[in-house]
């Protein structure tokens, strides 16, 4: 049993101490925005913040996250995060779309800490976070283009 | 959305209805219910359907896993239909071959070998045309004017005579009444004025926000997990299950001996996967693969050394290649590749006495049916599948075994508790599952004539077969085999290509493009290697070679220019070109790389030329040239399913590593205008990116890579 601070709420969790964030928030909560795709922090497509900072909910037990903040993309709603969707959107990054959320939440903390990221500060931010229908020009642009929205 | 769907399953499908393609999932998920819902609707075939608040819905034949299916089958009903894209929305089909089969198939419902524009090119835009038909008939009665003097554009109708106007809602009640036309005229290219633009992408926004729904994402009232574990060999079967920990622990419900594997069913993924964790199983292997890679390249080296089955014989390759003054002959490898979508196989299925349930993104749609239909005794009809976004196949799920639905139903009739069950892989389970893409071998000879071309061509091609049913012993050779090879665009008098057929006892599939990821390697660098050879330059090596195949040479010439071919180049950096056609679409690829002194190299910039026919949505199009490249590339670069003994030795991305940000060139796009009928997009981009990747590293290097990947260190034993 956790007591979980979700979309800034307090959510009762039955999910057992252990259990990896994204299965509570998968399995118990219906908040499917973050998807499983490796279990091993080697995707990125369950990609939530933790207190602001972009977190592989697959390995976080939820031990780990009392009196944190944990905001998945159900609950964000910025206007950092409001501008990278829209970009995304606008230059239509999605292909299959399944890693897109963590990639949306990946975006939204790199614009958060750093206004206009170059080329390379976006390879370190977002290397994380793979895409099998390799989007990653589109990507790319999404975010320096909501930079320039926010700028 | 924060509101799961809880409530009862009625309610979980209402909720899909209820909010709509565009709002909330991206599109509506079919169910029975959505029948009474559109009574009142104008349904004037199987493929659209408009309400009297003029929403116009759009029934999508096929999947949508990233190729953008539902936005081409929307835009092809709207042209002619003249409605205004905004009010358009999509629904998935249901599994019914007799409605929504895919014409380049027959009979069977489906979507593959990038064919979801090509077989629906007339058929949805007669769709659009009969409910356009009928509206503007509606409009005629109700006005008393003649039909001919009606205009309809951007989801109006109009009498510009006598001033009267409607949107279409107003007119579905009528029209609802009037006899279907048996002919309707369809607009010449010039009058299009939806196909050609970049509409955006009916899934696009509820991907972006996490509202789109995946099977995944599938939670049903009374649903439990399962996860399967599933032996360490092919062709293995648990004999001893010992699950005295499993059953103790806390949310595990039951746990099922399959011939598959074992499965633990439980509440939720983690108690699933714990409890699988505390399995102990005693596997009979006594049918087991033991294949071993490196043993299985020696074997494959040897049979490309000896003749093979004859594909294609044209002239005398041989007595060519026997009295030839100049001659050269090289050998291409490529490893086993799993297709790797991000979201690892899975079903939701709920069994009945007499009918059968699936909730998932089904891409094989009768071949799926008519497995469970059959597993069950039960009439195709009797198997529903919802349909749902798929986060990905790449051909993955159109097995034709149907692999990971029937685990599901067997899971749930083991289980024989008529609740809904959702199958879970990980993504171990779902590497390790086979259905790989093929390792093959190929062996090339040419001997070129005086002035340097082909005189005789000759393929060996060593891999196994892949079409459903195909055997090694099979008189016929599986095309997915040869494609790409026995087809030779260029002209050669004495051709011959030839097979030999394995069989390994790993599973094999089609996976992104087919045969074309193997055949588009070895062809288009050896083609690249005779020009090398002759001292022309491989561009012009090429052109001479097509001259008289207009559409391949177009692409050709067209990514050269484009690609600055010729112009200098800093020094280290090195393009290469390939060209081929597959799913009748010609691409052409340029690819400038960057190389480092310790043989290390980078992609800079990748140049597409591509003609598809009409271009349906030019920017969809783009799409699926920039993700066929970086599909292409991941595999250049670090891809190998490799098995040691018969166990697989990847699981997870740290061994079968996917594209990265960092590693994605610049891609540029060019798109051939055409009038001619649309064709694939979803694979063609991939075949040409590795050859003229490896041509690039020869053009800069010096050193020819012949082995995928293209690692300098395991390409030196070669």
């Amino acid at each position: 049993m956790a007591t979980l601070d979700i979309n800034g709420r307090k959510q009762e969790l039955r999910a057992a101490d252990d259990t990896p964030l994204l299965w509570a928030l998968r399995d118990e909560l219906h908040l499917t925005g973050a998807k499983y795709g490796c279990g091993k922090a080697l995707c990125g497509a369950c990609t939530v913040l933790i207190d602001g900072e972009p977190q592989r909910a697959c390995v976080l037990p939820l031990s780990a996250l009392a009196d944190k903040s944990i905001t998945t993309i159900e609950g964000i709603d910025t206007p950092v995060s409001r501008a990278v969707i829209d970009a995304w959107n606008a230059l239509e990054v999605a292909q299959c779309g399944y890693c897109q959320p963590g990639q949306v939440m990946a975006a939204t903390a790199l614009l958060s800490r750093n206004p206009r990221p170059s080329d390379a500060d976006i390879d370190q931010a977002m290397r994380g976070n793979l895409c099998r229908c390799a989007t990653y020009v589109r990507i790319r642009a999404a975010i320096h283009r909501a930079a320039e929205a926010l700028a | 959305m924060n509101a799961p769907f809880k409530s009862t399953r009625r309610g979980f499908l209402k909720a899909g209805l209820a909010f709509g393609a565009g709002l909330t999932l991206g599109f509506r998920l079919q169910d029975a219910d959505a029948a009474s819902d559109a009574a009142a609707d104008f349904a004037p075939n199987a493929f659209v359907r408009i309400a009297p608040d003029s929403r116009v819905t759009v029934i999508a034949k096929h999947v949508e896993f990233g190729q953008g299916a539902h936005t081409g089958l929307a835009t092809l009903v709207a042209e002619e239909l003249d409605a205004d894209w905004a009010q358009v929305e999509v629904e998935a089909a249901p599994a019914d071959a007799s409605r929504y089969a895919n014409l380049n198939w027959g009979t069977a419902q489906g979507t593959g070998g990038s064919s979801a524009m090509n077989n629906s090119w007339l058929q949805m835009r007669e769709a659009g045309a009969t409910a356009r038909a009928m509206l503007v008939a509606a409009a005629a009665a109700e006005w008393r004017v003649p039909a001919s003097e009606i205009e309809v554009a951007r989801g109006r109708v109009r009498h510009a005579a006598s001033g009267r106007e409607s949107g279409f809602g107003a007119l579905t009640a009528r029209a609802a009444t009037l006899p279907v036309p048996n002919e309707v005229a369809l607009k010449k290219p010039d009058e299009f004025v939806l196909i050609g633009r970049s509409l955006p992408r009916t899934d696009v926004a509820a991907k972006t926000a996490g509202r789109a729904q995946y099977t995944q994402d599938v939670y049903l009232p009374g649903m439990r997990t399962a996860l399967v574990l599933h032996p360490p060999r092919f062709g293995a079967t648990p004999a001893k299950v010992d699950d005295a920990a499993a059953r103790k622990l806390p949310g595990v419900h039951a746990v099922l001996k399959l011939d598959s594997g074992v499965a633990v069913v439980a509440d939720g993924f983690w108690n699933a996967r714990r409890g699988r964790d505390a399995l102990v199983v005693t596997w009979d292997e006594r049918g087991a693969s033991r294949l071993d890679s490196q043993d299985q390249r020696e074997h494959y080296l040897a049979l490309a050394a000896q003749s093979g089955r004859v594909v294609r014989n044209e002239g005398d390759a041989p007595a060519a290649l026997a009295k030839a003054e100049r001659s050269l002959e090289a050998v291409y490898e490529l490893p086993y590749l799993a297709h790797a979508s991000m979201e690892p196989m899975n079903c939701v299925v709920q069994l009945a006495k007499d009918r059968a349930e699936l909730w998932y993104g089904a891409q094989s749609m009768s071949g799926d049916q008519n497995n469970v239909a059959k597993l069950l005794g039960l009439e195709p009809k009797q198997v529903v599948i919802h349909q749902f976004y798929a986060g990905g196949s790449f051909g993955r799920r159109a097995d034709p075994r149907a692999d990971y639905v029937l685990e599901a139903v067997n899971v749930a009739r083991a289980l024989d508790d008529g609740q809904p069950l959702k199958l879970v892989w990980t993504r171990e389970d779902d590497m390790r599952a086979g259905r790989y893409r093929p390792a093959t071998t190929h062996a090339l000879q040419a001997t070129l004539d005086a002035d340097g071309n082909p005189l005789a061509w000759l393929q060996r091609i060593v891999s196994q077969p892949l079409l459903p049913g195909a055997k090694a012993s099979d008189e016929k050779i599986d095309r997915t085999v040869h494609e790409g090879a026995s087809d030779l665009a260029y002209a050669v008098p004495n051709l011959r290509v030839e097979a030999h057929l394995t069989e390994p006892g790993v599973p094999v599939l089609w996976w992104r493009s087919v045969g074309h990821t193997h055949t588009a390697f070895a062809v288009e660098c050896f083609v690249d290697e005779c020009a090398h050879a002759v001292g022309v330059d491989p561009f012009e090596y090429r052109r001479r070679l097509i001259r008289n195949d207009p559409r391949r040479l177009a692409v050709l010439e067209r990514a050269a220019r484009e690609a600055g071919w010729g112009t200098p180049l800093p020094a280290g950096h090195g393009r290469g070109i390939a060209v081929h056609r597959s799913f009748k679409t010609w691409v052409a690829e340029v690819v400038e790389v960057s190389t480092a002194a310790d043989g290390d190299y980078r992609v800079e910039r990748v140049t597409v030329a591509v003609d598809c026919g009409t271009a349906i949505n030019p920017d969809v199009i783009r799409a699926q040239m920039e993700g066929g490249v970086g599909y292409a590339l991941a595999a250049v670069l670090d891809q190998a399913i490799t098995l040691e003994d018969g166990v697989v030795q990847q699981g997870n991305f740290d061994d079968f590593p996917l594209l990265r940000i960092d590693q994605m060139p610049r891609v540029d796009v060019h798109i051939i205008t055409s009038t001619e009928a649309p064709t694939g997009v979803g694979e063609p981009g991939v075949p040409p990116l590795a050859p003229a990747l490896a041509n690039a590293l020869f053009a800069a290097t010096g050193k020819r890579l012949r082995r995928l990947p293209l690692r300098p260190a395991s390409n030196a034993t070669v």
